[in-house]
């Protein structure tokens, strides 16, 4: 199991097939005043945001604070119900189910949170917790449950024997093992994990991102991780969405994201990453940005990142940049991208 | 250790007679608890230069925090304080010269704000929700400075200019919640910096803030101590942050040093396996990486009971290799070249080999 996580980039038919897809994904939450609580604005979490996640793969959105990646995510399985758009699971729509008609399909997809210790009921046990979703979706396991919650509890890495044990007894990393056991236990095909390390040391965080591939490759799972480590994200993902107020701004494979960001402001997120490597001290372009990013109750217009953007020109105040794919299987929003090969430069000169 | 091997261990360099500005000599912090004596910091040495920076690199746990409290004088040492069982300190920690343990709770806390000054990690619980931003650096700098409260105004506004706050002479009437976590956190190092201290201690200071924002910040206490040849001791878990800002590295484990070096001797001939496998455990930023990352199996151990001889040995790869005097004795911190020290007790002949085939080509 020490393979690699990423399979060979060829892409038969049956590699590209979708899971899951969203089109036109729009969260607003509405912000409330006065005596009769009427909506004043809304805060834009996500503002039409379009991808698909391919079937077994490692999809990543990346982003700073408040730029929707967890809503994102939460819309995605279902915890936020979308103001607009459509998501899509195997083919069926699901953006307005019900809680009855949800609850079967929390069978195909479950999450893994980022706080182990906000994330598991401390008056129970380690059997109980993990074995929940049987309870919960009344499913006989061949074996019963305790047989199969000891064999999940195997194959994150616990002892079978902490059975009867509390959360309190574990350390960060061991609980983080409880909450990817219970999302395991109803064989999901998709697990979409916010933040799955980030409350983790360093020496637990690669034990956990080890175990997270090595699940991958054992049952067959796709994974959309939202992350802010960028080190973290190359490392696990295929393919990367990187969102900014709301938008995803650029959209491509990992390798190509990492050694040729397009837009500007992945650009200057590359450039911002500290490395651990001293003697690239003084080697590396920094592009610093100044300020904050601006509030998702009142973005920018256009272009949102404009107002921090050091290439901004006039268009970019008028007319929003669409998500288009510039080079094969990269697209970028962006009206003056970096990085652009000369061809299609040229082309577009044309 | 004799107090001649710990200052080898300060003074760095063979024969170095000059005191550093900040030398921290077989350090202890523990604190009694109803389940047993927590051993925090346990025979910890280190300094530093002023205008040097220093990184502190472990896990929670490690000690990094205590230490760096103890050397604030911010442990309540008294038992009837607050009705908890007071820290219990040995050691020296010599500020130029002047140890700081053996002196009075007020003495030391009159040296706070100009001669040290700490970032804290969470601004929100560092500051005073009730005062304005601008009132708690004007505090600060009135105690240290006899000028009156124009003058001292005047100061806060600069060093929130300084800082990176748009509108200094407007927002520092703003209370801590109008600001946004960067912006806090900016804040609180206009704080620490407002009397321009000669030690400055940044206990993670990044930790909660974007990428974006961590580069805005750690450039900015990059030029503030080229301005003001200050001592930095640089707190984190992030070794890209201390790649990055620190001239020399203390790698804690367990309320020890496992290592102790320059940056570049850290990074590029490491020489603990705790080191290695933190070194192994970050996926690589800046190219792609196929094989699996390096863990450290196991979790870091409780500090109430820590594992006899060398702390690290349950989780080490390597202790079987030392006959097991790994499980038996403690390992001192030895130079294994000129200011590179490492407490583990692989042979040279070892270390070497294993850091050649098994260690370099996955780095």
């Amino acid at each position: 199991m020490t393979a690699p996580l990423r399979e060979p980039a060829s892409g038969g038919a049956e590699q590209d097939t979708t899971l899951v897809s969203v089109e036109g994904l729009v969260k607003h939450f509405p912000i409330r005043a006065g005596l009769f609580r009427r909506q004043v604005g809304a805060v834009q979490a996500v503002d039409g945001v379009n991808f698909s996640v391919r079937q077994k793969e490692t999809f990543s959105i990346v982003g700073e604070s408040g730029c929707g990646k967890s809503t994102t995510a939460r819309l995605l399985t279902r915890l936020l119900e979308p103001t607009e758009g459509t998501i899509t699971l195997e083919g069926r729509d699901i953006t307005h189910l019900k809680d009855t008609a949800l609850r079967p399909l929390r069978r195909e997809m479950q999450m893994i949170f980022q706080d182990p210790y906000s994330s598991l009921n401390p008056r129970h046990t380690v059997g109980k917790i993990v074995g929940a979703p049987y309870r919960l979706q009344h499913v006989s396991p061949p074996g019963g449950v305790k047989k199969s919650v000891q064999e999940l509890l195997e194959a994150v890495g616990l002892n079978p024997e902490h059975y009867n044990r509390y959360p309190h007894e574990f350390s960060g990393g061991q609980r983080q093992r409880i909450g990817i056991a219970r999302t395991l236990a109803l064989r999901p095909r998709l697990i979409v994990a916010d933040e799955p390390v980030s409350a983790l040391d360093v020496s637990i965080q690669a034990q956990v991102i080890n175990l997270l591939e090595d699940l991958q490759e054992e049952f067959d799972l796709t994974y959309v991780i939202i992350a802010h480590d960028l080190s973290v994200v190359r490392y696990v993902s295929d393919r990367v969405a990187v969102m900014y107020l709301g938008k995803i701004v650029e959209l491509a494979d990992a390798d190509a994201l990492y050694s040729a960001p397009m837009h500007p402001y992945t650009v200057a997120l590359m450039s911002a990453v500290p490395v651990a490597d001293t003697r690239r001290r003084d080697e590396r372009e920094r592009i610093r940005l100044s300020g904050d990013v601006p509030s998702p109750i009142n973005p920018p217009p256009a272009c949102r990142f404009h107002t921090r953007c050091w290439k901004a020109q006039e268009i970019c105040r008028i007319e929003e940049p669409p998500l288009a794919e510039l080079v094969s299987g990269h697209r970028v929003a962006c009206h003056f991208p970096e990085n652009l090969p000369s061809e299609v430069a040229g082309a577009a000169a044309r | 250790m004799t107090s001649t091997a710990l200052r080898d261990v300060t003074r760095r360099q063979p024969g170095q007679e000059r005191q550093p500005f900040l030398e921290v000599l077989d350090l202890h912090v523990h604190f009694p608890t109803d389940d047993g004596l927590v051993k925090s910091v346990d025979g910890l040495s280190f300094s530093v230069e002023r205008g040097r920076t220093l990184g502190i690199v472990g896990e929670s746990g490690s000690g990094k925090s205590v230490t760096s409290l103890a050397i604030m004088g911010l442990h309540y040492r008294r038992a009837s304080e607050r009705s908890r069982p007071g820290a219990r300190l040995g050691g020296e920690i010599l500020l130029d010269g002047e140890d700081l343990l053996s002196k009075s709770p007020e003495y030391v806390r009159s040296l706070r704000g100009k001669r040290m000054a700490m970032i804290f990690q969470d601004p929100l619980s560092a500051m005073n929700p009730y005062y304005t931003v601008g009132r708690q650096i004007i505090e600060a700098y009135q105690i240290h400075n006899e000028v009156n409260a124009k003058v001292a105004r005047k100061h806060a506004v600069d060093m929130l200019g300084r800082v990176g706050i748009p509108e200094p002479s407007h927002r520092i009437d703003s209370y801590p919640h109008q600001f946004s976590g960067g912006m806090r956190q900016r804040a609180m190092i206009a704080m620490a910096l407002s009397c321009d201290p000669e030690l400055l201690i940044a206990d993670e200071p990044t930790t909660a803030l974007d990428v974006t924002v961590q580069a805005q910040i750690l450039d900015l206490i990059r030029d503030l101590q080229r301005e003001f040849n200050s001592s930095v001791i640089l707190i984190t878990h992030d070794l890209g942050v201390v790649a990055e800002l620190a001239d020399d590295v203390l790698v804690m484990y367990a309320g020890r040093a496992a290592e102790y070096g320059s940056a570049d001797q850290l990074f590029n001939r490491p020489a603990h396996p705790y080191t290695w496998g933190l070194l192994g455990s970050v996926p690589r930023f800046d190219r792609p990486q196929d094989e699996r990352l390096l863990a450290i199996p196991g979790s870091p151990p409780s500090l109430i009971h820590v594992p006899p001889g060398c702390p690290f040995h349950p989780r080490c790869a390597y202790a079987a290799r030392n006959e097991g005097r790994s499980e038996e004795s403690r390992p001192e911190l030895t130079p294994i070249e000129p200011g590179h020290f490492v407490a583990c007790h692989l042979s040279p002949t070892d270390r070497a080999q294993i850091w050649a085939d098994e260690i370099a080509p996955r780095l």
